[in-house]
C-alpha cells in the first residue's frame, strides 16, 4: 500500500468513505438539476398554455424509447456490479460495456431529436419551453457522456486486473452515478414529454 | 431629526422609519455596550499578571442557564424588531383614496415621467404636498432603482413588470431621486428630482403647465382609442350582455376568481398581464382563447389601455 | 515555558517541506502542501483585490470623476468584489487552513481523497486562469451580475461565468472531501464531542458548500446560455423574469457568507481558550450553533431582494427568518466572552486578532437588524450602509479570523516564529485603518449615498475623504503584516512543536509536521480544551 492511501485504515473503511463521497456528490447533482427543475416549475406555472402547446412538438416515441434504453442500461449496471462482486471480471466488463453502448444509443437518439428540431427551426432561443427543454436535456446528456467516460475507465481498471470480488469499489460507485443519471431522466421524460 | 447622521424626514411615513431606526440603534447600542464592555473589561481584568506564570483559572465549561438566557432574550428582541419593521413597511403599502398617479420608466440613464393627463417629463416629477402619491414603475432596458432618500423608500424598476411605490410627501421642496440598481456607465449620474409643490402652486401647474410637453392626449383617452382599434371589444363588452370574455366595467380593483380555485386582485399588473399573457391566469368559467398582444402592442400602449380600463368604474 | 510536550525536535529536515522541486508541489498529494498552495494563491488575489479597493478609494476622494472614467471605476468595483469573494474569501480559510489542519485536528494522515484534493486545486487554478482571461473585456456588472444588464453586456461575461463555474466545482469537491474526512477518518477515541470547534465549523461549512454551490453553478451556466444560445430565462422580452436570476444567485450567495464566516469563527474558538488558559465556554452550544447557522442560512436569501418586487408576504417571511440567524451567532459571541471570564489572558498576535474579530463582528452583526427589518431595509438597501455592514462582517470578521489563524499556525506550518512586535504594530494600523475606512460608510449610507457610484453629490464628500484616508492606513498595516510574514519565513526564529501550549492534536507534531503527520495515529482520550488550573 502506498504511503498515501488517503489515510484509510483498511479496505472496508475505504469503501465506506467512497460510498459517503459518492452519495455526497450525488446530493450536489440533485441541487444542480434541482435549480433547472425549479426554473421549469416557475415558467410552467406562468405559461401553462405555451407549455402544453409546445411540448406536443416533442417526439414521445423517441423519448419513451430512450427511457427504455436508460432503464435497461441501469439494469445492466446492476448485473455488472453483481458479477464483479462474484469475481467474474469478464462478465462484469461485458455488462458495463453494454451499458456504455446503450448510453451511446441514448445520445444518438437525442442527436436525432435535436437535429429534427433544428431542421424545423426550433432552437433553444425559440421560446421558454424549448429553452428549458434544451438546457435540461443538454445538461443531462453531458452527464450521460461523462458517465460513459467513467464506466469506460472502470472497465480499463478491470482489464488491468485491479478489480476483484474483494475490491470493486470503483464499479459500485460508478454504478451509483449511472443510476442517478438514469433517475434524472425518469423525472425529465414525463415532465417534458408527457405532462400536458 | 436634523443631525449629521440623518436628514429631515419629508413625510409621516419617513418619520416612522426614522423612529424604527432609532429603536434598532438603541437596542443595538445597548447590546454593543454590554458585549464590547464585557469583552474589554474581561480582557483587561483577567490579563495575566505575572510574566511566565498563569493566573489560576477555573475549568468552567458552560452554564445551561446562561445558554438558555442568551438564546431566549435575543430571540424575543429580534421578534420585536421584526414586528415593527414589518408594521411600518406594511403601512407604507396601504393604498389611499385620491392618489396622484405618476408613471416612471427607468431607462439608461434617465427617468421618463408620464402623468395620466398625457403630460411627459424627463427626470423631474411634480406632485402636490399633503396628498398620497402612487408611483407606477418600470424599466425599458435593464434593472434600475427608484430611491427617495428623504422619504426613506425605494423600489426597483424591472423591465417587463410594473412595481408600485407609495409616498405621501408633506413638506414642499425639491428632493433627489437616485438610481440604486447598477445599470451601466451612467448609473451614478441618473439623478432625478421630486418637486413637492404646495397645493395651490400644484393646481396652477396642472392648469397651465411648466416645461413639460403639452398637446398630448391623456393616457386613458389614448387607451380607449387603442382598445377600439385592437378589436378588444369583439370579445369584451364594457357592460351589459357579456360576450366571450369578462365585461370590463368595474373590473379594475375587483377580486377575480380564477380557474383552479385561487383568486386575483385586478390591479395594474393583473390587467397588464391579461393583455400580454392572457393564458397565465384564466378567469373561472371562461375559455382560454384570448390571444396575446405581447408582440402587437408596445408596452406604452398596453399602459394606456390599462389606464382606460381603470376609468371604467 | 514555551515549547510544551510533543515530538521532540522542531523541523529537522523541515518535515513536509523537505522535498524540493516544482513537481513535488504540482503533483503533491499531501494535504499540507495543497493547503499551503491555496494560501499562497488566495493571498495573491487578496492583494490584487486590495489594490482595486485602493484605486476605488482614490477615485472617491473627489465627487466627480478625476483619475479614471466612470466605466473604469465600475470595472474596478466589479473586479474588487468578484476577486475578493470568489478567489480569496471563499477558498482562503476552508481550502487553505482547512486543508492543512483538518487531518491534523482529527488525528488522520490525510484527507479521505487526496487525489481529489489535488484535483480541487487544479480546477481552482483553471478557474482563476479563465477569470483572468476574461479580463480582456472586463465587466462592470458588479459581482452580482444581475440580468438583464449582464446578459446584454459586451464584456466577457460568458468566459467569466465559465471561470466561476470551475471555481465552484473546486469548492464542491473540497467540501465533499472534508465531509467524508470528518465522518470517516477520525482517530480512535475522537468522538464528535472531542472534535476541535474548528472542525465543527468546517463541517458545517462543507455542508453549505456542497448544497449551495451547484445552484450558483447552474445560475452562471444559464447566464452563459442566455448570452450564447439566446435562451430567455431572465429576459423579459422572451417571457423570462430578471428577478428569477436574483433568486437563483442569492440562494447560493447568501449561504456562502456562512461559508466565509464559520471557519473564521472556528479559528476564534480555537485561539481564545489557548490564550485565556481556560476551557472554551459552551462547547456544545458553539458546535451546534454552527449547524444551526448553516441550516437557517439557506432560508433567508430573499432578504437581498426586499425591493425587487417580491410580494409583501414573501418579504415578511424572509425578514422573520433572517432575524433568527442572528440568535446562534449571538450565542457564539456570548460564549467566547464568557471564556475570557477569570482567565489568564495574554495578547500575542493570534489573540489580538481573535479579540478583534469578536469586536468588529459584533459591530457588523448589530448593524444586521437594520437591514433585516423591512422598513429600514427599504431605506438602506443598495446604499453604503450595506457596504459597511458586509465589510465589518466579512473583513472585520472573516479576514481578522484568517489573520488570527495565520499568526497562530504560522509556527506549525513553517517551523518559524513571527516577530511579535512587528505583528502588533501591523495589527494596530489595521484596526485603526479598518474602522476609519468602514465606519464612515455607515454614516454615508444612512444619509442616502447609494453604492456602486463612481460619482456622488458633494454632500457626501467628507465621509468619503475620511474613508479613503482610513484605507491608506489599513493598506499600510496589511503591508507591514505581509512583510512580517516574509521576514518570518526567511529569518524567523526556530519554532518549537507547541509554542502556544495548546492541546489540540496538531501541536503534538513537529513544527513543521512530517508528511505523514503522526508517527503513530494517536488514541484520543479527552477533549482539546482541558485548560484551567483548578476545578470550577
Amino acid at each position: 500500500m502506498s504511503g498515501h492511501s488517503g489515510g484509510h485504515a483498511d479496505r472496508a473503511a475505504s469503501f465506506e468513505a467512497a460510498k459517503l463521497g459518492v452519495w455526497t456528490f450525488l446530493a450536489t447533482e440533485v441541487l444542480l438539476f434541482g435549480a433547472l427543475f425549479t426554473a421549469y416549475t416557475v415558467y410552467r406555472i406562468q405559461y401553462p398554455e405555451m407549455f402544453r402547446a409546445e411540448h406536443l412538438k416533442l417526439d414521445r416515441v423517441l423519448g419513451a424509447g430512450n427511457t427504455v434504453v436508460l432503464i435497461t442500461s441501469s439494469l445492466l449496471v446492476v448485473l455488472g456490479v453483481d458479477a464483479i462482486k462474484r469475481g467474474m471480471t469478464r462478465r462484469f466488463e461485458a455488462f458495463f460495456g453494454a451499458t456504455i453502448l446503450l448510453g451511446a444509443v441514448f445520445l444518438c437518439v437525442k442527436y436525432v431529436e435535436y437535429a429534427a428540431k433544428f431542421h424545423h427551426g426550433i432552437y433553444p432561443r425559440t421560446n421558454l419551453f424549448f429553452s428549458i427543454y434544451f438546457t435540461l436535456t443538454g445538461l443531462h446528456g453531458i452527464h450521460v457522456l461523462l458517465g460513459m467516460g467513467v464506466l469506460s475507465y472502470v472497465i480499463v481498471l478491470s482489464r488491468r486486473g485491479r478489480l476483484s470480488a474483494e475490491y470493486h469499489t470503483p464499479a459500485e460507485m460508478s454504478g451509483l452515478y449511472w443510476h442517478f443519471v438514469d433517475l434524472v431522466w425518469i423525472y425529465l421524460f414525463p415532465l417534458l414529454y408527457l405532462v400536458g | 431629526m436634523g443631525s449629521v447622521f440623518s436628514f429631515g424626514a419629508a413625510s409621516g411615513q419617513a418619520g416612522r422609519v426614522d423612529a424604527l431606526f432609532v429603536l434598532i440603534a438603541a437596542i443595538g447600542g445597548f447590546f454593543f455596550l454590554l458585549t464590547q464592555g464585557m469583552l474589554i473589561y474581561f480582557a483587561v481584568k483577567y490579563r495575566r499578571r505575572l510574566p511566565g506564570r498563569d493566573n489560576e483559572t477555573p475549568a468552567i465549561t458552560g452554564s445551561r442557564l446562561l445558554e438558555t438566557l442568551w438564546i431566549l432574550v435575543p430571540s424575543i428582541v429580534v421578534v420585536v424588531i421584526f414586528y415593527y419593521g414589518w408594521r411600518v413597511y406594511t403601512d407604507q403599502r396601504i393604498p389611499a383614496a385620491g392618489e396622484t398617479e405618476v408613471h416612471v420608466t427607468g431607462r439608461q440613464w434617465m427617468y421618463e415621467v408620464k402623468y395620466p393627463d398625457g403630460r411627459t417629463a424627463a427626470n423631474e416629477i411634480r406632485v402636490p404636498a399633503g396628498k398620497p402619491v402612487k408611483f407606477l414603475l418600470t424599466a425599458a432596458d435593464v434593472l434600475h432603482g427608484f430611491y427617495l432618500p428623504d422619504f426613506r423608500v425605494k423600489m426597483d424598476m424591472i423591465p417587463g413588470r410594473v412595481t408600485v411605490l407609495r409616498v405621501q410627501p408633506e413638506r414642499p421642496g425639491r428632493y433627489p431621486i437616485y438610481c440604486t440598481v447598477y445599470c451601466g456607465t451612467g448609473h451614478s449620474n441618473m439623478l432625478g428630482e421630486l418637486v413637492v409643490m404646495p397645493p395651490r402652486e400644484y393646481a396652477e401647474w396642472v392648469e397651465h403647465g411648466g416645461r413639460e410637453e403639452r398637446g398630448r392626449e391623456p393616457l386613458a383617452v389614448r387607451g380607449e382609442r387603442i382598445m377600439k382599434r385592437a378589436g378588444c371589444l369583439n370579445c369584451h363588452a364594457v357592460e351589459g350582455k357579456e360576450k366571450i370574455g369578462p365585461n370590463l366595467r368595474g373590473l379594475y380593483g375587483s377580486k377575480v376568481p380564477l380557474e383552479g380555485g385561487k383568486s386575483a386582485t385586478a390591479d395594474e399588473e393583473y390587467l397588464r398581464e391579461s393583455i400580454t399573457d392572457p393564458g397565465a391566469r384564466i378567469v373561472k368559467g371562461y375559455p382560454n382563447v384570448m390571444p396575446t398582444f405581447r408582440t402587437s402592442m408596445p408596452p406604452e400602449d398596453v399602459e394606456a389601455v390599462v389606464e382606460y380600463l381603470k376609468t371604467l368604474k | 515555558m514555551e515549547g510544551g510536550g510533543g515530538i521532540a525536535g522542531n523541523g529537522i529536515g523541515r518535515g513536509y517541506l523537505a522535498e524540493r522541486g516544482w513537481r513535488s508541489w504540482a503533483f503533491t498529494l499531501d494535504h499540507k502542501r495543497i493547503g499551503a498552495m491555496y494560501l499562497w494563491t488566495t493571498t495573491v488575489f487578496f492583494l490584487i483585490g486590495g489594490v482595486f479597493a485602493l484605486l476605488l478609494r482614490l477615485e472617491l476622494l473627489s465627487p466627480q470623476a478625476k483619475y479614471f472614467s466612470n466605466h473604469t471605476y465600475n470595472v474596478f468595483f466589479t473586479l474588487h468584489g468578484a476577486m475578493m469573494i470568489f478567489l480569496f474569501i471563499i477558498p482562503a480559510i476552508p481550502s487553505g487552513l482547512g486543508n492543512f489542519l483538518i487531518p491534523l485536528h482529527i488525528g488522520a494522515r490525510d484527507v479521505a481523497f487526496p487525489r481529489l484534493n489535488l484535483a480541487s486545486y487544479w480546477v481552482f487554478a483553471a478557474g482563476f486562469l479563465v477569470i483572468i482571461g476574461s479580463l480582456v473585456a472586463p465587466m462592470d456588472t458588479g459581482w452580482t451580475f444581475y440580468t438583464p444588464y449582464s446578459a446584454k453586456s459586451a464584456a466577457a461575461v460568458t468566459t467569466l461565468s465559465f471561470g466561476i463555474f470551475l471555481i465552484g466545482m473546486s469548492s464542491i469537491l473540497t467540501g465533499l472531501n472534508f465531509i467524508v474526512t470528518i465522518h470517516k477518518l477520525r482517530a480512535p477515541g475522537m468522538t464528535w464531542h472531542r472534535l476541535p470547534l474548528f472542525i465543527w465549523g468546517m463541517y458545517a461549512t462543507s455542508i453549505i458548500q456542497v448544497i449551495a454551490t451547484p445552484v450558483v453553478g447552474v445560475t452562471f451556466l444559464l447566464l452563459a446560455a442566455e448570452r450564447v444560445l439566446g435562451v430567455g430565462f431572465f429576459d423579459p422580452s422572451k417571457g423570462g423574469d430578471p428577478v428569477l436570476f436574483q433568486h437563483f444567485f442569492w440562494f447560493y450567495s447568501h449561504p456562502v457568507v456562512y461559508v466565509m464566516i464559520l471557519p473564521a469563527m472556528g479559528i476564534v474558538s480555537e485561539v481564545i481558550p489557548v490564550f485565556s488558559r481556560k476551557p472554551i465556554f459552551g462547547y456544545s452550544a458553539i458546535a451546534y450553533s454552527s449547524l444551526a447557522i448553516a441550516f437557517i442560512g439557506f432560508l433567508v436569501w430573499g432578504h437581498h431582494m426586499f425591493t425587487s418586487g417580491m410580494s409583501p408576504l414573501a418579504n415578511a417571511i424572509f425578514s422573520f427568518l433572517t432575524f433568527f440567524v442572528a440568535v446562534p451567532t449571538a450565542v457564539k459571541v456570548f460564549n467566547w466572552i464568557a471564556t475570557l471570564y477569570k482567565g489568564s489572558i495574554t495578547f500575542e498576535s493570534p489573540m489580538l486578532y481573535a479579540l478583534t474579530f469578536i469586536f468588529l463582528f459584533i459591530v457588523g452583526g448589530l448593524t444586521g437588524p437594520f437591514l433585516g427589518a423591512l422598513a429600514t431595509n427599504v431605506q438602506l438597501h443598495d446604499t453604503y450602509f450595506v457596504v459597511a455592514h458586509f465589510h465589518y462582517t466579512m473583513m472585520g470578521g472573516t479576514v481578522m479570523g484568517l489573520f488570527a489563524g495565520l499568526h497562530y499556525w504560522f509556527p506549525k506550518m513553517t517551523g518559524k516564529m513571527l516577530n511579535e512586535k512587528v505583528a502588533r504594530a501591523a495589527w494596530a494600523l489595521i484596526f485603526l485603518g479598518f474602522n476609519v475606512t468602514f465606519f464612515t460608510m455607515f454614516v454615508a449610507g444612512t444619509r442616502g449615498m447609494p453604492r456602486r457610484y463612481a460619482e456622488y453629490l458633494p454632500k457626501f464628500h467628507t465621509e468619503n475623504v475620511i474613508s479613503s484616508i482610513g484605507s491608506a492606513v489599513l493598506a499600510a498595516g496589511i503591508l507591514v503584516m505581509c512583510w512580517n510574514f516574509v521576514q518570518g519565513l526567511r529569518k524567523g526564529a526556530s519554532a518549537p512543536a507547541n509554542p502556544w501550549r495548546a492541546l489540540s492534536l496538531e501541536w503534538r507534531t513537529a513544527s513543521p509536521p512530517e508528511t505523514e503527520n503522526f508517527e503513530e495515529i494517536p488514541v484520543v482520550t479527552e477533549w482539546p480544551y482541558g485548560y484551567g488550573t483548578r476545578k470550577a
